[in-house]
């Protein structure tokens, strides 16, 4: 039995999670949460969701074993989920194929969204030209600069994508912009969150979308090798991929969970991504849940070499795996991750993204340390190819 | 009674002005003056903000505005001070407009107990709805929390925010964020229709009452207008104090006459 059935009936994960959010957006969320607990027992809507996964997304993605890293590792058995392999090459499509057939459902024919790296954005405007919906992604300045093949790459697909020149310019102030033009649009636009973030029901809906991660997952090492891994990792920006990973092996106490948040210069600096490793609790974007913010409550920024974490706040069921000791965060530098996306092109021929890369890099801080016969299973998240220009640059390669 | 229930209470039937600005931009003691200037031009009751990193209901005057403020180093513990400050000389009700984290990071209990011992009246917490304002109801005790209704808001809604709001009702007079808009929006008269059937409370429309003609409108219809961007973007235009109190004290005086002729 799976003792963790969160969120509770008012979308709280013990005292994070909830609905912050301006009256003008309660009647929605509710409306939302409705029409989703319909869908998800509606047969149709299952076969739907399963026929796209499988015929557009590509999945089941392979579970592959990492045995040259391994080798060069020396200690535990590494298995990669491969979430790279899938159509637009990121998890993030599991959610907005799901989001747009919610869309379809409730008759509106406009879709909104955030993006950081710009993953989610893509997949948001590819799911909407599948489905014939009109797509507006809301991105940070800064970002569109380090992200300039996504930004493309949507305009390609249809898609608006509206530059954000408020505050910090990236992740943070996208959705900010994202969430007041949803309140400006609310009654004919469905919002696309691209993490387990935002108020509920989202954080529920994006987890249920990407469970499939870890419902994949465990199917898979059974059948590889006839027992569940020791220890699952998975990088944490808002935390989708990690969450859809962890979700099904919850009831598994003897599987540890394992999340990498952005270290940036170093958590001992004021410039990283890891709320989980350095915040504490207060209300950003319509939850409660950890967040970096200074003594008077406001939100401080985020750095990280990956767009993807570069979030002040993080999914609000990861706050609660935090306290209740389920999950543990640990936190991977902007340098470190390098090393990670390096050791994965290199041994292996797989150039994953750099928000992937973190776990990559923690995971070889981790296998040395375990034993030959024990298992790491790791969500690797996205492919590199949208960080290709970025890593150039800083190894100082003009392409 | 509390301060805001016996000033709109001593209205009868006359319009209620209420007036919004960011403390401390474009600085805290400016913020002073500006308060007895509002005062001065015939406001009911103000509200002042608390500005915020991330304000989710605010269109760019009041973004652009927090902004600022932020920059000058102002604080909620800074803002309560300045309260404390104006209460030695008036009596207006004083509205603390703010968004939860500031509060949360306070602590709700200090929080309650500062302002209470500061003077100040009520809070408007857009982001903390119903459904999550228990435990801060729990401790608000000296405090009138407003809450928000919109046009998105259901009958159930109306019925549980009328039970639950304290002061009066702020309703959204659009579904937008706040800021200056051309027009009122349609459908405004029959939704504050509905809710005055189902609210004793006086309704006073905020969110887009820009100017005369619309306070005018939106008077009729309700018992109130509530005008914040407008103010917000003449004090960001006027750097001269004396030209800015000026200015205000005209733009208050053309929205007092408008709302009761």
């Amino acid at each position: 039995m799976n003792k963790h059935n969160l969120p509770d009936a008012k979308g709280h994960y013990g005292k994070f999670g909830g609905k912050y959010v301006i009256e003008t957006l309660m009647p929605a969320l509710q409306e939302l949460q409705t029409l989703y607990e319909e869908a998800k027992e509606d047969p149709k809507f299952k076969e739907d969701l399963s026929y796209y996964l499988k015929h557009y997304v590509g999945r089941p993605t392979a579970l592959y074993f990492a045995e040259r890293l391994t080798k060069h590792l020396g200690g535990a058995k590494i298995y990669l989920k491969r979430e790279d392999l899938t159509h637009t090459g990121a998890h993030k499509i599991n959610n907005t194929i799901g989001s747009a057939l919610l869309t379809q459902r409730m008759g509106k024919k406009r879709v909104i969204a955030e993006t950081g790296a710009g993953q989610h954005g893509v997949a948001t405007a590819t799911a909407a030209s599948l489905f014939g919906l009109e797509c507006d992604v809301f991105m940070g300045e800064e970002d569109m600069k380090r992200q300039s093949l996504n930004v493309f790459k949507m305009r390609l697909l249809g898609a608006n994508v509206i530059p954000v020149t408020s505050g910090t310019r990236t992740l943070k102030d996208a959705t900010s912009e994202a969430i007041r033009n949803w309140i400006t649009t609310v009654e004919t636009t469905h919002y696309i969150i691209g993490s387990v973030v935002g108020p509920h029901p989202y954080p529920m809906i994006v987890r249920d979308f990407q469970k499939i991660i870890g419902e994949e997952s465990t199917r898979q090492i059974m059948e590889m090798e006839g027992r569940l891994p020791d220890t699952c990792v998975a990088c944490v920006g808002g935390g989708s991929n990690s969450m859809g990973l962890f979700y099904p092996f919850l009831k598994n106490n003897e599987v540890k969970l394992v999340g990498v948040e952005a270290a940036g210069l170093g958590v001992d600096t004021d410039k990283h991504g890891a709320s989980l490793t350095k915040g504490s609790p207060g209300v950003l974007h319509g939850m409660k849940s950890y967040l970096l913010h200074d003594d008077g409550g406001q939100v401080t920024e985020a750095h990280s070499i990956s767009a993807g974490l570069d979030y002040p706040g993080v999914g609000c069921e990861h706050s609660y795996l935090k306290d209740s000791g389920r999950a543990t965060y640990a936190s991977i530098t902007d340098a470190e991750a390098l090393e990670g996306f390096k050791l994965l092109c290199t041994k292996e021929g797989i150039i994953p993204a750099l928000e992937s890369s973190h776990a990559i890099a923690h995971v070889a801080k981790l296998a040395p340390k375990m034993k030959k016969d024990e298992i790491i299973l790791v969500c690797l998240s996205g492919r590199g190819d949208k960080d290709v220009n970025q890593i150039a640059d800083r190894m100082g390669v003009s392409l | 009674m509390s301060r805001i229930e016996k000033r709109l209470a001593s209205l009868n039937g006359k319009k209620a002005l209420v007036a919004f600005y960011t403390a401390g931009d474009p600085d805290l003691s400016a913020s002073k003056d500006i308060f007895a200037v509002i005062e001065k031009n015939g406001a009911d009751i103000i509200e002042i903000g608390v500005p915020f990193s991330d304000p989710l209901a605010d269109g760019p005057t009041i973004q652009a505005s927090s902004h600022r403020s932020l920059q000058n180093g102002t604080t909620l513990k800074k803002i309560i001070q300045l309260v404390a400050d104006i209460r030695k000389t008036s009596e207006l009700p004083i509205i603390l407009m703010t968004s939860f984290n500031p509060v949360l990071v306070y602590g709700q209990k200090e929080f309650v107990a500062d302002a209470v011992k500061a003077g100040v009246d009520g809070v408007i917490i857009p982001d903390l709805p119903p459904e999550e304002a228990e435990e801060f109801l729990g401790l608000a005790e000296g405090l009138d929390m407003v809450f928000l209704l919109a046009p998105t808001s259901t009958p159930s809604r109306i019925e549980q925010v009328g039970k639950i709001s304290k002061g009066f009702i702020y309703y959204i007079s659009l579904t937008g964020t706040t800021g200056t808009k051309e027009s009122l929006s349609a459908g405004l008269e029959e939704k504050v229709d509905e809710i005055k059937k189902s609210v004793s409370l006086p309704v006073l429309v905020g969110f887009g009452v820009s100017g005369p003609e619309q306070a005018k409108q939106a008077a009729q219809i309700s018992d109130g207008v509530i005008i914040g961007s407008a103010i917000v973007k003449l004090i960001e235009a006027h750097s001269d104090p004396a030209e800015r109190d000026l200015k205000l004290a005209e733009f208050l005086a053309s929205i007092k006459k408008a709302i009761n002729p």
